[in-house]
């Protein structure tokens, strides 16, 4: 059996004080995140606080590599069948994506993956992640 | 403070509809709202106290209560944790007994999600600014797949398989065919399961819930009232409550708050998971309660699905009698929102007015488990342990 990757049609990003670096970085072909200036931790989402000690955070740059976490194929929410997944990246954080650009059966837990971009309706490049 | 015998369930009521396309959500609240105080013996008049969440119309309990003719009130809750918010409501008119604050507390939850045609493949109702959005909604998630994820991850980790999640909807089918208000009463089978269309990989058709309308209500009284209604007094023992979320990004798909509401729930009460004699497990898809049952500690981590295999939540057949009204996978689920119903088949066990089929002999001790929201992001989590008197 095999699910082709199918392009499906990506809504505007949200664009506000929160996002909008991040979309910008993101059009540069660039994975990013916040880092606290305090405990000196990644998260992700990125916040404006920090979600382990509350301290400020900052931008930094992420290197787009990582390993899926769990991976679901979601074929009966729409006409276009899409993997949802979590990739936990190498610099300890995970992330909610699709995975793309592949035979989703072949999808397995614990696989390589890299970041790629999509292009959503209004311009901006949505991250998704591709077998490495 | 404990809320220990503090506090009692005098009133149950489970709205008899699946589909209400002729009423109002308002209606049914009052509906439900009406049969559980004449459950319980009471009147409007008797309500100084009342509980409800997001499937409640308007701002917050104020036009509720308002349609609803409550003009004694002097206390009000409105958490809402999904469909955990319920359970985490009994516990708050628990706490508010034991602090003075209201002597009889009324919980409603109605909807009408078959009638508007809402499903699980349909995106969460997210409001402006919810912080987590922009970072998500690129990718897709809906209801199914945020519990899909656990699941995977978990067949990953520890082997569990999609024959053993089966199972717990083969033991819900079991106890529905005895319900008449079920919305599914056909008993099913593992491989009736596993044919089921795939819906969101490992999750079939049939590991999912029920869409249905409907609702239902509690009343929560203080002991002194509860000892002159001519209702079996149940008691509330124990109660346990959190949120978990991703962690910051240290996403662990491998516990659900289950593991943090449940002990504290099972401290207060002075018992064990292997005292339970019927567990009402919320069952938002069967992964929801494969996880929930290992975060109780009714079988370790991991050994969830040797647990539920070969029919052991089945009342009369297995160690842990679950959902014996069939469940949200089988019986209701209105509003999208089991909390509710979770209690009130509790309530039914300890009463000893769950369906002679599925009634778990003398039952006295019972527990009550609500995950809502998503499990494989955010989710709130409450464990209620009531007994009868
Ligand atoms: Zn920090």
């Amino acid at each position: 059996m095999t699910t082709p990757y199918t392009e499906r049609p990506l809504a505007p990003v949200t664009v506000d004080a929160a996002t909008e670096h991040f979309w910008t970085q993101a059009k540069e072909g660039l994975l990013c995140t916040r880092r606290c200036t305090s405990c000196g931790e990644v998260h992700w989402y990125p916040r404006a606080l920090c979600p382990f000690c509350m301290g400020d955070t900052e931008w930094c740059s992420l290197s787009g590599l990582g390993t899926i976490y769990s991976v679901s194929v979601t074929r009966r929410a729409g006409p276009i069948a899409y993997a949802i997944a979590y990739v936990a990246l190498d610099e300890g954080i995970t992330l909610l994506t699709n995975i793309v650009d592949c035979d989703f059966d072949d999808l397995k837990i614990g696989q390589r993956v890299e970041v790629t971009f999509k292009p959503a309706e209004g311009g901006a490049m949505v991250p998704m992640f591709k077998p490495a | 403070m404990t809320i220990k015998r503090k506090a009692c369930i005098a009133g149950a009521y489970e709205h008899p509809t699946r589909k209400a396309p002729d009423k109002t959500v308002a209606q049914l609240h009052a509906e439900c709202a009406r049969g559980a105080l004449a459950d319980a013996g009471l009147t409007l008049q008797d309500v100084d106290g009342y509980f409800c969440a997001g499937d409640a119309p308007g701002l917050g309990a104020n036009n509720m209560a308002d349609y609803l003719g409550l003009t004694k009130l002097r206390h009000i809750d409105t958490t809402d944790t999904g469909g955990s918010a319920y359970l985490i409501h009994v516990s708050h008119a628990a706490q508010a007994i034991a602090a003075g604050k209201c002597d009889v507390a009324l919980v409603t939850l109605a909807g009408r999600p078959r009638s508007e045609g809402s499903s699980g493949v349909a995106p969460r109702l997210v409001t402006a600014n919810t912080p987590d959005v922009p970072w998500e909604m690129p990718y897709s998630p809906v209801i199914v797949n945020m519990y899909a994820l656990a699941a995977a991850r978990h067949m990953h980790e520890y082997g569990t398989t999609s024959e053993q999640l089966a199972w717990i909807k083969v033991a819900a089918a079991a106890h529905a065919q005895h319900n008449p208000n079920a919305m599914l009463r056909e008993p099913v089978t593992v491989e009736e399961v596993l044919a089921s269309p795939m819906i969101s990989d490992p999750l079939h058709k049939l590991d999912c819930c029920v869409v249905s309308d409907g609702g239902g209500a509690l009343v929560v009284v203080r002991p002194e009232i509860a000892a002159r209604l001519k209702r079996p007094v149940v008691n509330i023992l124990g109660a346990g409550e959190t949120i978990k979320g991703q962690l910051g990004g240290h996403v662990d798909l491998t516990w659900s708050g289950a593991a943090i509401s449940g002990p504290i729930a099972f401290k207060e009460a002075g018992v064990s998971p292997a005292d339970i004699q019927y567990a009402s497990i919320y069952d938002s898809f069967t992964i929801t309660v494969l996880m929930q049952l290992e975060d109780l500690g009714f079988c370790k981590k991991g050994e969830g699905g040797r647990f539920v295999a070969d029919g052991n939540l089945i009342s009369g057949v297995g160690t842990l009698p679950f959902n014996t009204d069939g469940g949200g996978l089988c019986n209701n689920h209105p509003a999208n929102r089991g909390g509710i119903t979770k209690v009130i088949e509790a309530v039914r066990q300890l009463r000893g007015e769950a369906h002679p089929k599925v009634q778990v002999p003398d039952c006295t001790l019972a527990l009550a488990q609500g995950t809502g929201g998503l499990l494989g992001s955010r989710h709130g989590s409450a464990t209620l342990i009531m007994e009868r008197q």
